[in-house]
C-alpha cells in the first residue's frame, strides 16, 4: 500500500495555548481511518488543517509526497463533509452536488452525468429539484456526502459527521458510510467521539487525548491491546486493579493486589506499578472454588443483575470493597446462570486475555 | 385571535389616526387639485380639468422626470457598490466591535441632513478640506472643482442615503451561515466565485430591501442638488417645490407629485416582484 498522506511532526497552537504537539500520522490509499477522542482532544483541528482552514504552526503535510502545507483549500484534492452539513440553502440538490464540478470548469455534459451517478449512489434521484431543508436529516447527511464524493478527492475528510442523526440512522449510516467507501475506493477520515462507530467502521483508530496520539492501530488492537490507560478508558467497558509489581523474571511478572499475588506473562517493559484490565466479558464466575479454572482469581459478593437481552452484567463487591463488572451470555436453556443477590462468587478469568498497564 | 385587546385596539386607532391625517388626507388633496386649475386671484379654482397633466407630456417636463430617475438609480448603485465591502466587513468583524461599527453608520442621522449638506461645501468647495488635504499630499497640483457638478451631487447624494443601503444589507449577510462559505472553498471555489454564487444570492433580501430604501428617496430628494449641483440640473423634486412656491401653479405641482408617487408605487412593485423570485428561490 502507498502511502496517501503523512502528517509529519504536525503541531497547531493559537496563541499560548497547544491545540496539537508533534502529530505524526500516515494514512495510506484507501483506507478508513477513524481519529478518536473526547471532545476538545484536537481531533477536528486535525482534519481543518488538512482540509485547508487551518494554518500549521510546524511540521508538514505531505499529499501523494508533495508538501501541500501552503496549499489554499480550494485547490486541495480534499472535500470534507461537515458537521452541520453546511448545503447551500438557496441551490438544489442537484446545484448542491454539481457545484464542485461546476467550480472545476467540467463540461456540462460531464458535470450532468456525474450528478445523476452520484444521485443513484445515495438515493435520491427523485429528490434532485428539490431544497435541502425539504429533506430529512439523513437525507441530508446523503446530499452531503455525495456533493463531496462526487468530486473524487484523494482523501474524503469526514466532521462528526453521523452525530446529527438519531440512533437508528446513526446505525444505518455507518453501514451504508463503510460500503460506500468500500465501492468507491477513496480513503476515508473520520472524526468521531463515538468509540462504538469508531470501532464498527474503521480499518485503523488513531486515539487522541489533549492534543496527542494516544494509540494508532485496527480495532482490534486498540480493544484488545491498549497502549495506557486512557486508551483503556475510553474505548469499552473495563475493570481495573491497581497494582505493585514485586518481581520480574524474563517475561513473568509478579504483582500484588490487595494481599494477593499474581504471576501473569507479559512482553512489555515493566515498570513499579501496573494497572491489570480485565474487561467484563472476560471475567467468568463461578459459584464453587473448584470449578476455577485458574490460580488467579477474585472472591465477592453479588450487588446487582442487569438484564441486557443478550447478556447479563453481574455487579459484584470484592472482598476489599471494590465493585467489578463481569459480563455472562445469557443461555435460556442453562440454569447455570441462576443468580441471586447476596451469593457469594468466585471471578477468574483466563490467563493471558487481561492486559498489564505499567507505570510509575 | 378575533377578540383584540384594549392596548391594540387603542394603538392601531393611533396609527390609523396618524396615517389618515397625515398621510392618506395630503395625498388625496394633491390628487384632486392635480385636477383643478390655477387661479389668477387664488390659488385654486375648482373646475376639472386635465391641462396639468396634459402639460406634462412635454419633452421638458419627460426629461425632468428622466434625469430625476437617471440620478436616484445611479446614486443607489454607487451606494450599493460602496455598501457592500461596508456592510460585509461590519457583519463579519468581531462581535465586540460590530455595535460600535453600526453606531459610527447610524451617528449621522443624529444630525439634520440639511446641515450635513452644507457641512459637505466646507469639505468640497475648491479652497475646502478635501483640496488642502490632496494638495498638501501631492497628489494633485491645481484644485478640483467638484463644487456644483454632478460629481458633487452624487457625492452628497450617496453619502446622505448610505445608511439606508448599509443596515438592510449588514442584517442580510450577517444571517448568512459562514460555514457555507468554508464548504464553498472545499469544493474548489476562489474568492470570486464564492462571492457570486454563495455571498451575493443569500444577501439578495438585503440588496432589494436597500435599493428600494435609497432608491425612493433619492427620487424625490431636491435640497442637495439644489445645494451642492447648483441647481443646474433640474430634478423633480426641485420642479414640484418651484411650482408650488414660485410660480403657485398648485394642479401643475400637484400632477407632477402624482406622477411621482405613481413611478415609487411602479418602482416598488418591481422590488417586490423581485424579493418575491429571490424568496421563492431561496424558500426558508
Amino acid at each position: 500500500m502507498e502511502k496517501l498522506l503523512v502528517l509529519k511532526e504536525v503541531s497547531k497552537s493559537y496563541k499560548d495555548t497547544t491545540i496539537l504537539e508533534n502529530i505524526n500520522l500516515d494514512i495510506f490509499q484507501g483506507e478508513f481511518v477513524t481519529l478518536l477522542g473526547p471532545s476538545g482532544c484536537g481531533k477536528t483541528t486535525i482534519l481543518r488543517l488538512i482540509g485547508g482552514f487551518e494554518e500549521l504552526s510546524g511540521g508538514q503535510l505531505l499529499l501523494k509526497d508533495k508538501n501541500i502545507n501552503d496549499l489554499p483549500a480550494h485547490q486541495r484534492s480534499t472535500n470534507t463533509v461537515f458537521q452541520s452539513y453546511a448545503l447551500f440553502p438557496h441551490m438544489s440538490i442537484y446545484e448542491n452536488i454539481a457545484f464542485g464540478l461546476k467550480m472545476a470548469k467540467l463540461p456540462k455534459e460531464q458535470i450532468d452525468t456525474a450528478v445523476k451517478e452520484a444521485l443513484e449512489m445515495v438515493k435520491l434521484s427523485q429528490h434532485s429539484n428539490k431544497k435541502p431543508h425539504e429533506l430529512s436529516g439523513g437525507q441530508q447527511q446523503r446530499v452531503a456526502i455525495a456533493r463531496a464524493v462526487v468530486n473524487k478527492p484523494s482523501i474524503l475528510l469526514l466532521d462528526e459527521s453521523l452525530s446529527a442523526l438519531d440512533y437508528k440512522l446513526r446505525k444505518e449510516m455507518q453501514i451504508e458510510l463503510k460500503m460506500l467507501q468500500r465501492k468507491l475506493g477513496i480513503t476515508f477520515l473520520f472524526v468521531t467521539h463515538d468509540q462504538e462507530e469508531a470501532l464498527s467502521m474503521s480499518d485503523r483508530i488513531v486515539v487522541m487525548n489533549e492534543g496527542k496520539i494516544q494509540q494508532i492501530g485496527t480495532p482490534k488492537e486498540i480493544y484488545e491491546e491498549p497502549s495506557n490507560l486512557f486508551v483503556a478508558k475510553f474505548i469499552g467497558e473495563g475493570n481495573y486493579f491497581e497494582s505493585q509489581v514485586l518481581e520480574t523474571n524474563e517475561d513473568m511478572v509478579t504483582l500484588s493486589y490487595d494481599e494477593k499475588i499474581f504471576h501473569l506473562k507479559t512482553k512489555k517493559e515493566p515498570k513499579s506499578k501496573c494497572t491489570i484490565l480485565i474487561r467484563p466479558e472476560d471475567f467468568r464466575a463461578e459459584r464453587k472454588l473448584e470449578d476455577v479454572k485458574s490460580k488467579n482469581y477474585f472472591v465477592g459478593e453479588l450487588e446487582n443483575i442487569i438484564y441486557k437481552g443478550t447478556t447479563i452484567d453481574l455487579l459484584i463487591k470484592l472482598e476489599d470493597g471494590k465493585e467489578v463488572i463481569a459480563s455472562e451470555f445469557y443461555n435460556e436453556d442453562s440454569d447455570a446462570l441462576e443468580y441471586e443477590i447476596g451469593m457469594k462468587l468466585y471471578l477468574y478469568w483466563v490467563e493471558g486475555w487481561e492486559v498489564l498497564l505499567f507505570h510509575e | 385571535m378575533n377578540k383584540l385587546s384594549f392596548f391594540s385596539k387603542i394603538s392601531i386607532s393611533l396609527v390609523l389616526v396618524w396615517l389618515v391625517l397625515f398621510a392618506l388626507i395630503p395625498n388625496f388633496l394633491v390628487i384632486i387639485s392635480s385636477f383643478l386649475t390655477k387661479g389668477d386671484t387664488q390659488f385654486l379654482l375648482f373646475e376639472f380639468s386635465l391641462d396639468s397633466y396634459i402639460k406634462l407630456f412635454d419633452y421638458t417636463y419627460l426629461s425632468v422626470f428622466l434625469d430625476s430617475m437617471k440620478l436616484a438609480i445611479i446614486t443607489t448603485l454607487i451606494a450599493l457598490i460602496i455598501s457592500f465591502p461596508f456592510a460585509y466587513i461590519i457583519a463579519t468583524a468581531p462581535k465586540k466591535f460590530r455595535f460600535i461599527l453600526l453606531l459610527l453608520v447610524i451617528i449621522p442621522f443624529w444630525t439634520s441632513s440639511l446641515v450635513r449638506t452644507y457641512a459637505l461645501i466646507a469639505i468640497l468647495k475648491t479652497k475646502g478640506l478635501l483640496n488642502a488635504l490632496l494638495l498638501f499630499l501631492g497628489i494633485i497640483d491645481q484644485p478640483l472643482e467638484i463644487m456644483y457638478t454632478q460629481t458633487a451631487v452624487f457625492i452628497g447624494m450617496v453619502y446622505t442615503l448610505l445608511p439606508f443601503m448599509i443596515l438592510p444589507l449588514y442584517a442580510s449577510i450577517e444571517k448568512i451561515d459562514f460555514r457555507l462559505i468554508e464548504a464553498a472553498k472545499d469544493l474548489g471555489a476562489s474568492k470570486f466565485q464564492i462571492f457570486k454564487t454563495i455571498i451575493i444570492p443569500l444577501s439578495l433580501p438585503g440588496i432589494i430591501a436597500g435599493s428600494t430604501l435609497v432608491l425612493l428617496p433619492a427620487l424625490g430628494m431636491f435640497f442637495i442638488p439644489d445645494i451642492l449641483g447648483g441647481a443646474k440640473e433640474l430634478i423633480i423634486g426641485s420642479f414640484i417645490r418651484n411650482q408650488f412656491l414660485l410660480f403657485r401653479d398648485w394642479p401643475f405641482g400637484s400632477a407632477a407629485s402624482v406622477v411621482l408617487l405613481l413611478i415609487m408605487f411602479l418602482m416598488l412593485a418591481l422590488l417586490a416582484k423581485a424579493q418575491k423570485i429571490s424568496a421563492s428561490k431561496e424558500k426558508q
